[in-house]
């Protein structure tokens, strides 16, 4: 049964999500009507999601090279050289709006799509992390949308059987209606055995491969690139289901055949499916594809050839498999229990040809489907700047003491325990630092090599200052490596904007992509892969800027890293960095004295550097006892932390020339807190001059209390109830 | 000695089992797939790893308890061979009618990944003759249902037999309360079969096996094996 | 011929996901609900002779793997 197809009508053109102008380049570019099938592949090409057509022009100023970097943007993942013949492979990429929609299916197959991304390069994931960020926790939906993300992302992870060990998890009430869920996963091959998309040779047979086809997520990448009304629930039907089962068996199946050596190009079905998975390996290829839809593996009977090229099924890869290979490639796939089905060839032609019950569907030219999709450059305006914040104007509403335990238990500062207590973060057995420090550290096979990851954005900067904000990224999680030990090596980013037919929203964007590009050249910290997600807004306001960034260093040897706890009794506390005490779009101002105000602080990346390259020499000197970068809340939270994982107390001195809670709450950039033995305390400091490296001795560490300059001694026990217990409290208050 | 570590469609903790037996015995088990009818000859240990079996569909453990395979551990087992389950292993066991009793929900209903102390209940069984009795271990939890649940029954003659191997608690050994983490009744982390020789658990001592990854107390229950197994040949 | 297989937990047996549900609803104001215990559900197509020869089919997988007997009573209808 066939049912007709539907006219080409300028309505069935819009809900499509293709301008009118753009349908007119689709007229152009095919000479006549096309048809519904063609229709829907031009959609699924052409949106936002797939083409990255309001941000290529600004993306291609970002820098993506370096002596270390195989692979970079444009591949399923990005690729580094790690040494002795290692690569790393990782990538980063948001499943925003079907989080919103369903929390536990949107947030499954967002970590299921991200671990595909990395295992088709042909690595073997190791670890997985997350950014996510919230509506603010009085709104309705947010703990409903907590639980259920939160679980999503434990049920795929710990089921495939990778470790999730790091994040982010903040709240504002400008993600209440739009939140953000973005996964990231990292991956280790060797160099000389990383596969791509690229297909080559004609008349090659064109394997599909992984779950059946339905009809899920029909239409998800419009969906994702669509901005979400009210009645953004009733979209239900197209998310996806997510089966980690199923991408378990796949990724032994894949790997057991690319060891083979059966696999000539690969490609995971992710947005957009057999659509732009098919056009990718044949575009990059120069090739021609011609799929026979007939041989499609369906889940459902009477799937039309619309719904078969536009499904976005999870847990399915195409593949271009070496002919003389074929059989011993299929035994694999047979042996896991997973489909596996020749769908069509590679041709000469350059056409991407769809046939199915004996009719051609589609016959579309592959190289313009790609590269004629349509580019802009979309209008942006600078956001105005904010004014500089003197701390003498913020009066503090209460003592220094009661804001440091008000600043520890805030929804964004909170401890995140009830969060990565639900992800299995000790399988692999090689969680060398777990989660809750500056980054987590994983160990490569059996050492000595580790990797250290982490996830960073602050987007309070983006929103007050995009340049500053996205170079603040950068530099934040740069230095969050740095903490541990490992040199910085790349970063994968997930850039979450609003609106980009906005003039101030794609003037965000523009701007944090000039900070990230700044920030990234001045730290050889090259973007290597990474995912736009445009259009989260809701009702008309878009969300705070949040270019989310991941970040991957190397740590030469695992026995020498650096963690955030307190290790003995006194002990000297040092501080790397210089201090003006800055408390505009501060953690201090906006939550202690309810104030989103003020420019934010200003990123000097020559610091930044070179304060990070002197603190991780004194680690891989193992001159230190603790590290910790300091970021939201300032010093006083940094050392409340340290203090809070050690189980031992500090008593800090006071800054001469500096307010109070300007000294300790300032989030002055490019700064570190150390520890050390007092014999040691002295090397660094001669070394530190030598440097000129701003170093000072801020305290020592005693106790089971935090004495802040002129304030009474707080607990460590009131401290850690106040950071460990709002959010299970939150989540277990009933919706 | 000689190990195979069973390998079932979704089984993921398998490479964490099998650098714990290689640690302790200088020797890399075998690994056996789930259609296999038998073992491989004299074998002296089969380990069932961590895991999502068949992604945990239907119930934990339930589709791999009925696995060709298991026809060969269990015959295994009846003839005194040393059977250990960890984590979806202890379920499949229960499933696979090895053990008594089942493994449900966790209290809180959420998947639970942390540090987690044990109260070695016996050191004389093959498993725990490295450590002492009454010891408090360090091992780590990661589990959605672990919540050990049998009727009063069989409870009274698993703790009347001296079958309960391990209890959850506080890392000063004592029982009850939070140091429970899953609901488990009589505090049970881990059940040995009647004559000894099987037993399941959910923590997972194969991931503390290392001073850099949370501490060594898991190495104990490998080395006892590795002992006593020795002792026998 | 179509079969439903019904799984429910054993009456005494600890069921929190069943509680949560209660409490759900509870807190959603849905009136007289007194309690909630979960289950599955199995919708099964056969191909059997008779009916008689269903429920023997049905029987059996149920002891051997649709429902843990330890935990769970199991009720088959024939649809």
């Amino acid at each position: 049964m066939v049912r007709a197809e539907p006219e080409i009508t300028p309505a069935l053109v819009a809900e499509h999500g293709l301008k009118p102008d753009e349908y007119q380049r689709i007229l152009k570019l095919i000479g006549r009507t096309p048809t519904f099938t063609e229709l829907g592949i031009f959609s699924a090409m052409w949106n936002e999601h797939c083409s990255y057509k309001s941000s290529r022009l600004h993306l291609k100023t970002l820098p993506t090279k370096a002596p270390w970097v195989i692979q970079g943007p444009g591949e399923n993942a990005g690729v580094i050289d790690i040494g002795d013949g290692d690569a790393c492979v990782f990538k980063m990429e948001s499943h925003n709006h079907p989080s919103f929609i369903e929390p536990y299916q949107g947030a499954t197959t967002g970590v299921g799509g991200i671990l595909r991304d990395v295992f088709t390069m042909g690595a073997r994931p190791i670890a997985c992390l997350n950014l996510l960020r919230f509506g603010s926790p009085e709104h309705a939906k947010t703990r409903h949308l907590v639980g259920g993300v939160v679980a999503g992302v434990a049920g795929y992870g710990n089921s495939f059987g990778v470790p999730t060990v790091g994040g982010s998890v903040n709240f504002h009430t400008r993600y209440d209606g739009n939140i953000l869920v973005n996964a990231m996963a990292v991956g280790l091959a060797k160099t000389n055995e990383i596969f791509y998309a690229k297909a080559s040779g004609i008349g090659r047979p064109i394997v599909y491969l992984g779950s059946k086809t339905g009809r899920d997520g029909i239409h998800g990448a419009t969906m994702a690139s669509a901005s979400f009304e009210a009645n953004a629930e009733e979209k239900r039907p197209t998310v996806q289901v997510g089966d980690p089962f199923s991408e378990k068996l796949l990724l032994e199946a894949c790997l057991e055949i690319m060891q083979k050596g059966c696999v000539i190009a690969i490609q995971d079905m992710g947005a957009a499916g057999l659509t732009s998975s098919a056009v990718e390996m044949g575009a990059k290829g120069d090739l021609g594809i011609e799929l026979d839809l007939d041989a499609i593996p369906c889940r459902e009977p009477g799937m039309t050839a619309y719904e078969m090229m536009l499904s976005e099924s999870q847990e399915r890869m195409l593949m271009v498999l070496d002919p003389a290979k074929e059989k011993e490639a299929e035994d694999v796939f047979r042996k896991w229990g997973l489909d596996f089905a020749i769908v069509g060839k590679t041709t000469d032609t350059l056409r991407f040809v769809v046939k199915h019950q004996g009719e051609i569907k589609a016959d579309l030219p592959i190289k313009e489907l790609g590269d004629e999709a349509p580019l802009y450059d979309r209008p942006h305006v600078p956001t105005p700047k904010k004014p500089v914040l003197k701390s003498s104007d913020i009066k503090p509403p209460v003592s220094n003491a009661d804001a440091l335990i008000r600043l520890v238990s805030t929804p964004d500062n909170c401890s995140k325990r009830w969060v990565w207590e639900q992800y299995d973060h000790l399988i692999l057995g090689n969680s060398i630092q777990q989660p809750g420090g500056d980054a987590a550290v994983v160990r490569i096979g059996d050492g000595p090599k580790g990797l250290a990851m982490c996830t960073d954005v602050t987007q309070r900067y983006c929103e007050a200052d995009p340049v500053e904000g996205g170079k603040q990224a950068v530099a934040e999680t740069w230095r969050n490596l740095t903490a541990t030990g490992a040199l910085p090596l790349a970063l994968t980013d997930n850039l979450n904007f609003g609106n980009p037919e906005k003039p101030e929203a794609m003037g965000q964007f523009v701007g944090c992509v000039q900070g990230i590009g700044e920030a990234a050249r001045a730290l050889d910290f090259p973007i290597v892969s990474g995912n736009v997600s445009l259009y989260n807004e809701t009702q008309g306001r878009g969300i705070l800027p949040t270019p989310s960034i991941g970040g991957v260093g190397l740590v030469d040897n695992i026995e020498h890293t650096a963690t955030v706890a307190f290790k003995a009794e006194g002990e000297v506390i040092l501080l790397v960095g210089t201090t003006i005490g800055w408390l505009g779009q501060s953690a201090y101002l906006a939550d202690v004295c309810g104030r989103e105000e003020g420019a934010p602080p200003p990123v000097d990346l020559v610091a930044e550097r070179a304060n990070g390259d002197f603190v991780r020499g004194l680690i891989r000197a193992q001159q230190v006892t603790a590290v910790h970068d300091l970021s939201d809340g300032g010093l006083a939270v940094a050392i409340a932390e340290m203090a809070m994982a050690g189980g031992i107390g500090a008593k800090i001195e006071a800054a001469s020339g500096l307010d109070a809670h300007a000294w300790l709450f300032g989030e002055d950039q490019a700064r570190y807190v150390l520890t050390a033995t007092v014999a040691q305390a002295k090397i660094i400091h001669d070394l530190a001059a030598k440097q000129n490296i701003p170093l000072t001795t801020i305290g020592t560490t005693q106790g089971k209390s935090v004495q802040l300059p002129n304030e009474t001694a707080i607990a460590l026990d009131t401290l850690s109830h106040a950071h460990e217990n709002w959010l299970p409290n939150y989540m277990a208050h009933a919706g | 000695m000689k190990a195979a570590v069973i390998l079932f469609p979704g089984s993921n903790r398998e490479n964490d089992v099998v650098r714990a037996i290689r640690q302790a015995t200088g020797k890399q088990p075998h690994i056996v797939w789930h259609g296999e009818t038998q073992l491989p000859a004299g074998t002296d240990l089969v380990v069932l790893p961590g895991g999502f079996s068949y992604g945990d569909y239907l119930r934990c453990g339930a589709i791999a308890g009925r696995a060709n395979v298991m026809d060969a551990v269990r015959a295994h087992a009846a003839r005194g061979g040393l059977v250990l389950g960890i984590c979806n292993g202890f379920q499949i066991l229960c499933e696979g009618g090895l053990l008594p009793g089942v493994l449900m929900r966790n209290r809180d209903l959420r998947f639970i990944c942390k540090m987690q102390h044990l109260k070695v209940e016996r050191a004389d069984t093959a498993f725990t003759s490295a450590y002492t009795q009454g010891q408090t271990i360090k091992v780590a939890i990661a589990h959605g249902e672990g919540n050990y649940v049998a009727d009063d029954e069989t409870v009274r003659r698993l703790e009347g037999d001296g079958r309960v191997a391990f209890r959850y608690c506080d890392a000063n050994g004592h029982l009850g309360g939070l140091a429970n983490p899953n609901g488990s009744l009589n505090d049970i982390a881990g059940i040995y079969s009647e004559k000894m020789n099987v037993l399941g658990m959910m923590p997972h001592p194969e991931n503390l096996i290392d001073p850099l990854v949370g501490g060594i107390d898991g190495r104990g229950l490998f080395n006892s094996l590795s002992n006593s197994l020795a002792a026998v040949a | 011929m179509k079969a439903r297989v019904t799984v429910t937990l054993k009456t005494g047996v600890l069921d929190p996901q069943g509680k949560a549900i209660e409490g759900a609803l509870k807190s959603l104001s849905v009136a007289g609900i007194a309690s909630v215990r979960q289950g599955k559900v199995f919708d099964i197509e056969l191909d059997a002779k008779d009916e008689a020869s269903a429920k023997t089919a049905l029987t059996t997988a149920c002891e051997k793997l649709l429902a843990n007997t330890v935990v769970e009573n199991y009720r088959i209808d024939i649809v």
